[in-house]
C-alpha cells in the first residue's frame, strides 16, 4: 500500500508540472502532449502495477515491472534522440540565419559607403 | 576579371588580424580587378576592420560557425553577384594567388579546381598518421572522382558558376565537411573535378599542429568523415 501512495504521488505531481508548464506556455504543445500522454500511461500503472503482468507473462518477462523498467528506458533513449535530432534541426536554422544577417550587413555597409561616397563627390562638385 | 571572367576571391578568416592585410594586400597586387570577400568568422580580434583597410568586402558573421559556414556565406554572396568564378583561398597566406589564373584556366571543362599540393611542386611533406590519413583520403575521393587527386583537404579552391549555384545552397558546416565531404558529394553528383599542382608557402603568422596525438585523432575523425560522407545521400 505504502510503495503504490509513493508511485502514486509521483505520478500526479508529475501531471501537475506538465500541465503547469503548459498553462504557462513554456513547454511546445508537441511536446507537453507527448508528457501528458506518458502519464496517462503511468499513473494507472503507479496505482495498479500488477496491471501489466499478463502481458509482461505473454514476452516472457518476469514481471510486469520489469517489463515497466525496460519499456521505460527505451522510451527515454527514444525521447533524447529525438531532441538530439531537434538540436541539430535548430543549429541548422541558426547559421543560416546568421549567415543571412552576415550578408544583410555588408550588403548594407557596401551601401552607406557608396552613398558616402557619392554624397563626398556632390558636396565637392557644388 | 581573370580570362573575362567575373571573380570573387574568398576567405574565409577567425582571428587572422596579423596576416589579413597581407595575404589581401598581394592578392590585390597580383590580379587588379578581382573582388575580395573576407568572411569573418565570428574574430574576436580586429580581422573585419584590418581587411576592409586593406580594400577587402568584409561579410561578419555574428558568432563563430567553422569554415564550412563561411564558406556558404561566400558562396551565397558570389550567386548572389552574378560572379563566374570563386577563388577560395586560406587567411594565413599559404596559398600563393599567382596560382589563381592557373585555377581558372582549367574552369572551362572542369566545375571545381583544386590547388594541390604533393603534386610535383613544393616542398611540403607530412609523416605518421596524418599522412596515412591524406593518403587514404586521396584514394577514396580519386576514385569517386575519376581523377587522381593527392591534396583532397587543399583550402585552395576554384569554383564555376555551376558549382558555386551548388555551393550556395549546400556546404556542410561539420569538421571535415568543407572539404572532404563536398568532393565526395560534387563527385557523386557528376561535377568535374580536377587539380593543379601548387606550392605552399609557410604561414605568415600562427603556427601548424604536429603532436602526435593529434594526428592520430585527425586520422579517427577523417575515417568517420569519410565513411559518413560515403553512406550519406
Amino acid at each position: 500500500m505504502k510503495l503504490t501512495l509513493v508511485t502514486g504521488l509521483t505520478g500526479l505531481v508529475l501531471l501537475a508540472t506538465i500541465v503547469e508548464l503548459l498553462r504557462r506556455r513554456q513547454l511546445r504543445e508537441k511536446y507537453g502532449m507527448l508528457w501528458l500522454g506518458l502519464l496517462f500511461v503511468v499513473i494507472p500503472l503507479s496505482l495498479f502495477p500488477t496491471l501489466l503482468d499478463g502481458v509482461a507473462d505473454l514476452l516472457g518477462v518476469a514481471s510486469g515491472v520489469s517489463l515497466v523498467l525496460f519499456l521505460g528506458i527505451v522510451f527515454l533513449l527514444l525521447v533524447c534522440i529525438h531532441l538530439s535530432w531537434e538540436v541539430s534541426a535548430l543549429e541548422e536554422e541558426t547559421r543560416t540565419l546568421a549567415e543571412e544577417v552576415a550578408l544583410l550587413r555588408a550588403e548594407v555597409e557596401a551601401d552607406r559607403a557608396e552613398r558616402a561616397a557619392r554624397q563626398e563627390l556632390v558636396s565637392r562638385d557644388g | 576579371m581573370v580570362n573575362g571572367k567575373r571573380l570573387l576571391i574568398i576567405i574565409p578568416a577567425l582571428n587572422e588580424a596579423g596576416s589579413i592585410a597581407d595575404v589581401v594586400g598581394e592578392i590585390r597586387g597580383e590580379l587588379p580587378g578581382v573582388d575580395v570577400l573576407v568572411v569573418d568568422d565570428g574574430s574576436t580580434d580586429h580581422t573585419a576592420a584590418v581587411a576592409a583597410a586593406a580594400g577587402a568586402r568584409v561579410a561578419r558573421l555574428p558568432y563563430n560557425l567553422g569554415v564550412g559556414g563561411a564558406m556558404r556565406l561566400g558562396y551565397r554572396y558570389a550567386r548572389d553577384h552574378d560572379y563566374d568564378v570563386a577563388v577560395q583561398i586560406d587567411a594565413d597566406g599559404q596559398h600563393d594567388p599567382r596560382y589563381v589564373p592557373k585555377l581558372v584556366d582549367l574552369l572551362d571543362d572542369y566545375d571545381l579546381v583544386i590547388g594541390a599540393r604533393f603534386a610535383g611542386e613544393g616542398d611540403y611533406a607530412v609523416r605518421g598518421p596524418r599522412r596515412w590519413a591524406m593518403g587514404m583520403l586521396s584514394l577514396v575521393l580519386s576514385g569517386l572522382a575519376g581523377t587522381t587527386l593527392t591534396d583532397t583537404t587543399s583550402g585552395f579552391r576554384a569554383a564555376n558558376r555551376r558549382m558555386i549555384e551548388m555551393f550556395a545552397r549546400w556546404y556542410p558546416a561539420e569538421y571535415l565537411g568543407d572539404t572532404v565531404e563536398t568532393l565526395v558529394h560534387a563527385a557523386r553528383r557528376g561535377y568535374r573535378i580536377q587539380q593543379v599542382p601548387v606550392a605552399m608557402r609557410r604561414r605568415m603568422a600562427g603556427t601548424p599542429s604536429h603532436s602526435p596525438a593529434k594526428a592520430m585523432i585527425y586520422l579517427g575523425r577523417a575515417l568517420a568523415v569519410l565513411t559518413l560522407a560515403l553512406i550519406r545521400r
